[in-house]
C-alpha cells in the first residue's frame, strides 16, 4: 500500500438547498459551493470554519447522506455518484457531533454496534456477532459489562465511544468525524482525540476531521482546509497553515486562538473579525469574505478568487496573496 | 499554625489511596436495567384512576365474552310467557316485549362495542402509521400530496360520510357474504359491522397518520437516523427498526383514545338504526328500541345506557392514564 | 405576507374539500342499491315515468354535471320522497333555522359553562372543586348523546314532570339544548383547565406577581386571556359536534330541525335530500374550521405557519 496514494477525491462538489423566500420565489442556499480537494490514504484532513459555513454539509455530502447537487466524489479512483451506496457503506463511515441524538434510545449497546454488521451481513453466526461486538467495545474502551445497556445510561464521552465503535463495525477505510468532540467536556475531548489517533495507527484509517476548534484540528490533522460560506478558502499542511497563513480569514481565525501564557498573549497582535457572517442566502458578490476583509478592493467585489497553489502544496483563494 | 479561616479542605494521604475493586461492583449491582416498558408500567400502576379503569375494562371483557356462555338464554331466543318482565331472579335485567333476556342482549351488545373499539383501533393503527410513516419518510412532493389528501379527509365531517358510506356498502356486502362461499364465515359478524370497520379504515386513520408523520419528521432530523442510513439501512428497515419503535408510545396512547370514539360512533349509528342489523343487539340499538316505552319500562333504557357510558368512560380514563405513562418525555 | 399565504392556502384547501365532499357523496349515493320509488306501490310504467322525469335514466356523469351546475346556482333539486316536490333548498333553509336556534343556544351554554368550570378547576387544582369537576367532565365526554337524552327525559319529563317532552310546548327547547351542550361543555372544561394550568406556570405570570399585581389581575387579565386561545380552535369541531349531536337530540325530542330530516331521509332513501343535507352540513363545518383556524392564527402570532 502506497502512502501517498489518493484515497478520496472531491471535485467541484456543490450542495444547494432550495429555500422558499417569497410567495413563489425560491432561492438557492449554497451550503457547499464548488469545493475540491483530495485526501491521501492514512492521512487526516481537518476542516475548520465558523458554524454555518457548510462543513457538516460537506461531510454528509461526501457520504451521500445529502445528495450532492453536482460535482464528483471519487473513492479509490471510482466515482460514487449515481452508484448504489450499499457497497460503499462498509468503506466510508461517519461519527456524529451530538452523542445524544446519534444513538437510537431504544437500542442496547450491542444492537447499536451490531446493527451495522446485520445490515451488511458481515457475521455468519450469533456467536461471531457477539464476539465482534465485544471486541469493538474493548477497542474503544467500553466496559464489556455494558453489553446490554441503553444509551441514556452513558455519559457523553462513553456515548461517543459507542458511536465510534458503530462506525468501526463495518471495517471502513475512511471516516468522516463530524465535530466528534465539540459536544464533550474538555477533559473528555482529549481522551477521544487520542483514541481516534490510536485507531488510525492500528487500523490504517483515513479521517476527514471537521471541527471549529483550531487547537484540536491542529493537533490531529496532517493537512487543514479552511471553509468560509461554503467555499474552501485555504488548504495546506497543518504546520504551514499555522506558520504562514495566506488568507486573511485564516489569519483572523489563528489570531483568535487563546494563548495560555499571558505574556505571549499580550505581545500578540490580535486581528478582530468584524461583523456577522453574511447569510448564505444572500452572499456578497465576488469574494465571499470581502465584506469582512481588511484587504478588500474593487477586484474582490467583481470576481471570485479561485483556489490556486500559491506556494507548492499551499492552496489559497485570495486576490491579494 | 492552622489558619481557621482557610477554605481549603484538609487533605490526608489516605484520600489518594486507590479504591478497592469491590467498590464498583456494588455500584453496578443496583443499576439494574429498567427498560422503557417497565418504567411506563410502574408509572401506570401508580395511577389509581387508570388502574381502576383497567379493572372495569377487564370486567367488561369477562361480561361480554364469557357472560353469554353462562346464561341459559341466547340473545335472539324469545322466551314464551316471559314477555316484558321487570328485572327478577331469572332475568336480572328483565325481558323485552318479545320475551328476550335483556341481560344476554346487553352482554352481546357490550361484546359488539368491544370488538368495534378494538378492531377499529387496530385498523387505525396499521393504516395510519403506515401512511404517516411513508409520507414523512419519503418527503418532498409525495409528502405534500399525501398530506393534502389527509387534510381533505380530515376536514370532511366523518360522521356524515360514515352514515352515507355505511348505507351504500352494507347491502352489496350482505349479498357478497351470502353468495361467495369464501365470505360465509363473516355471516355471523354481519354486514353492518364489517361496513363500520371499512368506514373506519377509510376515514379514522387520518389523525393517526398526522401524528406518525409529525413524529417521524422530528425523528428524521436526529442523527441516529442518519447514522443508520450511513450504515446502509434501507427505508423499510428504517421504519421498522428505528422510527416506529421510537414513536410507539405515542402511537399506543393515541390508539387507546381512538377506541372510545369508535365505540361512540357505533352506538350512534346503531341508535339511528343503521348499525348492526336485527336480531343482533348493540347497546345503541337496545336503547333506541327501548326508548318508546321509556315511561313504562325505564330499566330497558337504563341498563344499556349505563353500560355504554361505563365502557367509554373507562376507556377514556385508561387512555388518559396510559398517555401520561407513555408520555414521550424521552430521556435526552 | 406569510399570514396571507397561509390564509390563501387554507381557503383553497377548504374549497377543494367541499368539492371532494360533493363528489364523493354524489357518487356514493348513485352506488346505493334501489331507487327512491321502490317503496311506492306504483306500476312498472309509472316508475319508469318517474325515473325519466327526474333524469335518473341518464349516465351518471351527465347527472353529476347537471347536479353540479344546479348546485352552483344554489339549486339542490327537489325532495323525491319526504316532502314530495318541495325544493331541498327550502326544506334545509326552513329546518336549519330551527336547528340553528337550538345549536346557538347550546353553543353559548357550552362556552360559558365550560370556561367557567374549567377556570374553577384549574385555579383550585387538586382541591375538592377540581376533583368534582374533573369527574363530571370525564363522565360528560363519555355519555353518547342518546344516553344523555334518555336520562334527561326520564329524570325531568317522566319522573319530575317539570319539562315537556314535546318541543312545541313552552320550555320544550331546554332538554334538547342541554343534550347538545353536555359533550362540548365537558370537553371545553377539560381544555380550559389544562390550558390554565399550563399558562399559570409561565414565567411571565411570575413576573406579573413579582411586579406586585393582585392575584385577581394576574388570573383574569393575563392568564385567562392567553389560556383561552386554544379554546378558539375547538370552536370549529364544537360546531360539528353540535350539528351531529342534533341528529339524536332532534329525533328524540321531535324537534322539526335539519338533523331529524337527515335521519328520516336516510331511512326513506331520499337521494337529493341526503345529498343536500350532507353537502350543506359538511360545507358549514369546513367553513367553521377555516374561520377558527384563521382566527387562531391572528390571535396567537406564535403559531407556526403551515
Amino acid at each position: 500500500m502506497e502512502k501517498n496514494e489518493i484515497l478520496l477525491e472531491v471535485k467541484n462538489l456543490k450542495k444547494y438547498y432550495p429555500v422558499r423566500t417569497g410567495f413563489v420565489k425560491k432561492t438557492e442556499l449554497k451550503a457547499v459551493d464548488d469545493v475540491s480537494f483530495f485526501i491521501r490514504r492514512g492521512e487526516t484532513l481537518g476542516i475548520v470554519g465558523e458554524s454555518g459555513c457548510g462543513k457538516t454539509t460537506l461531510g454528509r455530502s461526501i457520504l451521500r447522506l445529502e445528495e450532492p447537487t453536482s460535482g464528483d466524489i471519487l473513492y479509490e479512483g471510482n466515482s460514487i455518484i449515481g452508484k448504489k451506496m450499499k457497497d460503499y457503506r462498509t468503506k466510508m463511515q461517519i461519527v456524529f457531533q451530538d452523542p445524544y441524538a446519534s444513538l437510537d434510545p431504544r437500542k442496547t449497546v450491542s444492537d447499536l454496534i451490531g446493527e451495522a454488521m446485520d445490515l451488511q451481513n458481515l457475521c455468519s453466526s450469533k456467536a461471531e456477532r457477539k464476539e465482534r461486538i465485544l471486541e469493538l467495545m474493548k477497542l474503544v474502551g467500553l466496559n464489556t459489562q455494558f453489553y446490554n445497556r441503553f444509551p441514556h445510561e452513558f455519559s457523553g464521552g462513553q456515548r461517543q465511544r459507542i458511536g465510534i465503535a458503530r462506525a468501526l463495525a463495518v471495517n471502513p477505510g475512511f471516516i468522516v468525524c463530524d465535530e466528534p468532540v465539540s459536544a464533550l467536556d474538555v477533559s473528555i475531548q482529549a481522551q477521544i482525540i487520542n483514541m481516534l489517533e490510536e485507531l488510525q495507527e492500528t487500523r490504517q484509517l483515513t479521517y476527514l476531521f471537521i471541527a471549529h476548534d483550531l487547537a484540536i484540528v491542529k493537533h490531529i490533522s496532517d493537512r487543514i482546509g479552511v471553509m468560509y460560506l461554503g467555499h474552501m478558502v485555504e488548504l495546506t499542511d497543518g504546520e504551514e497553515l499555522y506558520r504562514t497563513p495566506l488568507h486573511p480569514y485564516t489569519e483572523m481565525l489563528l489570531s483568535a486562538i487563546p494563548i495560555a501564557d499571558p505574556d505571549l498573549s499580550a505581545a500578540r497582535k490580535r486581528i478582530r473579525l468584524d461583523g456577522e457572517i453574511p447569510s448564505p442566502l444572500n452572499p456578497p458578490s465576488g469574494c465571499p469574505f470581502r465584506t469582512r476583509c481588511p484587504r478588500a478592493d474593487e477586484k474582490c467585489a467583481e470576481c471570485m478568487p479561485q483556489l490556486t497553489e500559491a506556494v507548492p502544496g499551499h492552496y489559497v483563494a485570495c486576490h491579494h496573496v | 499554625m492552622k489558619n481557621i479561616l482557610t477554605l481549603q479542605n484538609k487533605i490526608l494521604p489516605e484520600d489518594f489511596a486507590p479504591l478497592d475493586a469491590d467498590y464498583f461492583k456494588e455500584e453496578s449491582l443496583d443499576t439494574e436495567e429498567i427498560g422503557y416498558w417497565k418504567a411506563s408500567w410502574i408509572r401506570l400502576k401508580s395511577n389509581k384512576i387508570a388502574m381502576a379503569a383497567l379493572v372495569v375494562i377487564v370486567l367488561m371483557f369477562v361480561f361480554a365474552f364469557i357472560g353469554p356462555m353462562l346464561s341459559p338464554y341466547s340473545y335472539d331466543q324469545q322466551v314464551r310467557g316471559d314477555e316484558a318482565l321487570w328485572p327478577c331472579m331469572s332475568h336480572p335485567f328483565g325481558t323485552d316485549r318479545l320475551g328476550r333476556d335483556i341481560l344476554v342482549r346487553c352482554m352481546i351488545g357490550t361484546r359488539i362495542s368491544m370488538i368495534v373499539g378494538l378492531v377499529s383501533a387496530v385498523i387505525v393503527m396499521i393504516v395510519g402509521s403506515i401512511y404517516g410513516a411513508i409520507s414523512g419518510l419519503v418527503g418532498g412532493k409525495t409528502d405534500i400530496i399525501m398530506m393534502r389528501v389527509v387534510d381533505i379527509i380530515y376536514s370532511v365531517p366523518e360522521i356524515l360520510l360514515i352514515v352515507v358510506i355505511k348505507m351504500v356498502i352494507s347491502e352489496p356486502l350482505q349479498t357478497l357474504i351470502d353468495t361467495v362461499p369464501m365470505f360465509h364465515g363473516l355471516q355471523k359478524i354481519g354486514s353492518g359491522l364489517i361496513a363500520i370497520f371499512i368506514v373506519y379504515g377509510c376515514l379514522y386513520w387520518v389523525g393517526m397518520a398526522r401524528i406518525v408523520r409529525g413524529q417521524i419528521l422530528q425523528l428524521k432530523t436526529l442523527d441516529f437516523v442518519t447514522a443508520a442510513e450511513a450504515l446502509g439501512c434501507g427505508k423499510a428497515t428504517m421504519i421498522r427498526e428505528h422510527l416506529l419503535p421510537n414513536c410507539i408510545g405515542q402511537l399506543i396512547a393515541t390508539v387507546m383514545l381512538q377506541i372510545p370514539s369508535a365505540i361512540f360512533t357505533e352506538a350512534f349509528l346503531s341508535y339511528l338504526g343503521i348499525g348492526v342489523s336485527a336480531p343482533m343487539a348493540s347497546l345503541g340499538s337496545l336503547t333506541s328500541e327501548a326508548l318508546n316505552g321509556i315511561t313504562t319500562y325505564p330499566y330497558r333504557v337504563i341498563f344499556p345506557a349505563v353500560l355504554i357510558s361505563l365502557i367509554i368512560l373507562s376507556f377514556n380514563l385508561f387512555g388518559d392514564g396510559l398517555r401520561d405513562a407513555l408520555d414521550p418525555k424521552m430521556k435526552k | 405576507m406569510q399570514t396571507w399565504r397561509y390564509m390563501l392556502k387554507r381557503i383553497l384547501l377548504a374549497v377543494i374539500s367541499i368539492f371532494a365532499i360533493i363528489t364523493i357523496t354524489y357518487f356514493l349515493m348513485n352506488l346505493m342499491p334501489g331507487d327512491p320509488f321502490m317503496s311506492e306501490k306504483a306500476s312498472e310504467e309509472n316508475r319508469a315515468i318517474l325515473i325519466a322525469k327526474y333524469g335518473l335514466d341518464q349516465p351518471v356523469y351527465v347527472q353529476y354535471g347537471r347536479y353540479l351546475e344546479n348546485l352552483f346556482h344554489g339549486d339542490m333539486g327537489t325532495s323525491y320522497v319526504l316532502q314530495k316536490g318541495r325544493a331541498v333548498k327550502d326544506i334545509i333553509a326552513e329546518s336549519f333555522k330551527v336547528s340553528m336556534g337550538l345549536g346557538v343556544r347550546a353553543l353559548i351554554l357550552a362556552v360559558i359553562c365550560g370556561i367557567i368550570l374549567g377556570c374553577i378547576a384549574g385555579l383550585c387544582k387538586d382541591k375538592l372543586p377540581d376533583a368534582i369537576i374533573r369527574v363530571l367532565s370525564s363522565v360528560g365526554i363519555s355519555m353518547p348523546g342518546y344516553v344523555i337524552a334518555s336520562a334527561l327525559m326520564m329524570l325531568l319529563a317522566v319522573n319530575l314532570k317539570i319539562l315537556p317532552v314535546n318541543y312545541n310546548k313552552p320550555g320544550g327547547w331546554i332538554m334538547p339544548m342541554i343534550t347538545l351542550a353536555i359533550y362540548p361543555t365537558s370537553y371545553l372544561t377539560r381544555l380550559t383547565r389544562a390550558s390554565i394550568l399550563e399558562v399559570m406556570n409561565q414565567d411571565y405570570l411570575r413576573t406579573e406577581r413579582a411586579k406586585g399585581m393582585s392575584e385577581f389581575v394576574v388570573v383574569f387579565i393575563h392568564a385567562l386571556k392567553n389560556s383561552l386561545i386554544p379554546v378558539i380552535t375547538y370552536l370549529g369541531p364544537l360546531t360539528a359536534s353540535i350539528l351531529t349531536g342534533g341528529f339524536v337530540a332532534e329525533s328524540v325530542f321531535s324537534v322539526p330541525g335539519l338533523g331529524r330530516y337527515f335521519v328520516s331521509s336516510i331511512s326513506s332513501r331520499d337521494y337529493t335530500m341526503i345529498m343536500g343535507v350532507t353537502i350543506f352540513y359538511s360545507s358549514l363545518i369546513v367553513i367553521m374550521n377555516l374561520v377558527c383556524d384563521i382566527l387562531y392564527k391572528i390571535v396567537d402570532p406564535r403559531i407556526q405557519l403551515d
